[in-house]
């Protein structure tokens, strides 16, 4: 089976955000960049699925700017076998991030197309559905169990208190949830390996965007509470300022 | 043209709450654009019948697709039908609920028409004949305000931001033809563990349980705490004990499980890591208990208990069954 990964480079989920000067962006300054956690799982699931069949290929697809490479030579570590950056400058949104990388997924060969359910710097959750639309192929989201054969995949998505069953052919695009399985560290030997493996980069332009950014905002500091006492003498207290306070119960 | 069409979810013949905050604030919306709030609901057959309660949250019209297979989300039939819609001319913006399905379905619609989702939006205004929204990022560490270009405007609402209200409307019932497309999706079945059960995303009243708990064996304490706060309230978990393995992925909240927006949240032994902090940011009112006086989940909290979780929490099991015993 041939898979396609696409990955992003998002910033750690312990970064304390701050807004550039620019008022529209992430000031980067001192924030840890990763891997975008839900695109482990996916990256995980199409090497195990390599080497569980013992063939087949892993192509990391990231699109971003040039220290995107970075995360893809992470991908490489784990065990992708290339890597393709599709560097662009500066904030896109879904629809013209999602038809950049359907173009290039278009012209290779592949059975699957994997994503992390979102990205959690922007929590979009679009550029799967979308990719698929682009490409003609079907589509499930948030899934959390995966079973393929003979070309037939059923997919199980998590939705409120449960999960729904999906079903349809290869090639089809994925995107996947926490609890797909354990993603790996990269070994010594995969962090050698992937020195060696190949990373492609092309520039791309992007189509403009129906949605404009006009601000992003730090929300204001929450005021700070009070504590209303110590131990279970002070739960008539909580009850009555849940009350009387705010309206609450 | 200037009218709203809500995409309403009817999940076993209930009209979700969820769906009736996306049909008001289409209401709201339309009502601010000088148009007309429609809704869509598309079910098995019989889901007329239940549709016909969209009229008391103002739809005008309530366009009404019936398959059998519609029992289940089927996504590749809602989108062809959503789209067409969409298309029509007749709409300003398409709003969704941000639910399972809706956060599932609305970019499938958003490339068919050649537009971006605004996804998770908690506040809209227009300006200038202009929508503009609000929605969160990096899990609520940031607000990003974007302005549609082009319409129709299409977006996911959060659930429990937008309160629903009943209004009159006209409720006239338009059945909708087979739509065109392929269908390359077949969802089988879906599966919940116990239709009581509230979702943490959708809950008013969250208890969540950290790493404080001490193990899985001891949620018994959370679970009547959320008996005790009835109907409205559901159990949420820290990503410290999910890893752990002592509780479901689906019960997780923060940056990695869900953003929540409840009337009232409840943290309990949790010590409020920053990607957790971030899931709650838009909870109205937050309580919380921990025996550490220095733990960080009480700088963002209303009200904090310092003490015993196991000492505090039967303790306050039983007032707030009194409260509400009492009315």
């Amino acid at each position: 089976m041939n898979t396609i990964v696409c990955i992003k480079r998002v910033p750690d989920s312990a970064t304390r955000v701050r807004v550039a000067e620019d008022g529209r962006s992430l000031d980067p300054a001192g924030v840890k960049f990763v891997i975008n956690p839900y695109d482990e799982f996916a990256l995980e699931e199409a090497i195990r699925r390599k080497e569980q069949a013992g063939e087949g290929s892993v192509v990391a697809i990231a699109l971003g700017s040039a220290d995107a490479a970075e995360s893809l030579r992470q991908a490489l570590a784990m065990g992708a076998d290339e890597a393709v950056l599709l560097r662009c400058e500066g904030l896109h949104d879904a629809l013209p991030v999602s038809r950049a990388l359907a173009d290039e997924i278009q012209g290779r060969e592949f059975d699957l197309v994997l994503f992390g359910k979102q990205a959690i710097d922007d929590d979009n959750m679009q550029v799967p559905q979308m990719v698929a639309e682009f490409l003609g192929l079907p589509c499930a989201t948030v899934v959390v169990d995966l079973s393929v054969s003979d070309g037939r995949v059923s997919a199980r998505r998590e939705v409120e208190g449960g999960q729904e069953v999906m079903e349809f052919s290869l090639p089809a695009v994925v995107s996947v949830q926490k609890g797909l399985n354990e993603p790996r560290y990269p070994s010594l030997k995969g962090i050698m390996a992937a020195k060696k493996k190949p990373l492609e980069e092309k520039e791309v332009v992007l189509s403009s965007s129906t949605l404009m950014l006009l601000s992003l905002d730090e929300p204001p500091a929450p005021a700070a509470g009070r504590i209303v006492g110590e131990g279970p003498d002070a739960v008539p207290e909580l009850i009555r300022a849940l009350r009387e306070e705010v309206g609450a119960l | 043209m200037a009218n709203v069409l809500a995409y309403v979810e009817i999940r076993d013949a209930i009209f979700e709450k969820t769906s009736r905050e996306v049909l008001t604030a289409a209401h709201q919306l339309a009502a601010t654009l000088g148009g007309q709030a429609h809704a869509v609901v598309l079910g098995a057959i019989g889901v007329k019948t239940a549709a016909t309660e969209l009229a008391s949250y103002g739809a005008e019209k309530i366009f009404i697709y019936e398959d059998e297979s519609l029992a289940l989300y089927q996504p590749d039939v809602n989108s062809a039908v959503v789209t067409a819609l969409a298309e029509s001319g007749q709409y300003e913006a398409v709003l969704f609920p941000a639910t399972a399905r809706g956060k599932d379905l609305a970019p499938r619609v958003g490339a068919k028409l050649g537009h971006t989702v605004a996804t998770e939006v908690v506040a809209w205004t227009v300006e200038g004949g202009d929508i503009v929204v609000q929605r969160p990022m990096f899990a609520g560490k940031a607000m990003a305000t974007l302005k549609f270009t082009t319409g129709p405007a299409l977006m996911t609402l959060r659930p429990n931001v937008f309160e629903p209200e009943e209004k009159t409307g006209a409720g006239e019932i338009v059945s909708l033809e087979t739509p065109e497309g392929p269908v390359r999706v077949t969802t089988t079945a879906v599966e919940i563990g116990d239709r009581n059960k509230l979702d943490v995303g959708e809950a008013s009243i969250v208890v969540s349980g950290g790493r404080g708990m001490q193990g899985p064996e001891n949620w018994h304490i959370l679970e009547e705490l959320v008996e005790a706060l009835g109907d409205e309230a559901a159990l949420g978990a820290s990503r410290a004990v999910v890893d752990a393995g002592w509780r479901d992925h689906g019960e997780q909240v923060g940056q990695t499980g869900k953003t929540v927006s409840p009337n009232l949240y409840f943290a309990v032994g949790v010590s409020g890591a920053i990607q957790h902090l971030a899931g709650i940011r838009t909870a109205k009112v937050i309580v919380a208990i921990n025996r550490d006086a220095d733990a960080p989940i009480f700088g963002v909290s209303d009200f904090g208990i310092v003490g015993d979780l196991f000492e505090v929490v039967p303790v306050l099991t039983e007032a707030i069954r009194q409260v509400r015993g009492s009315g």
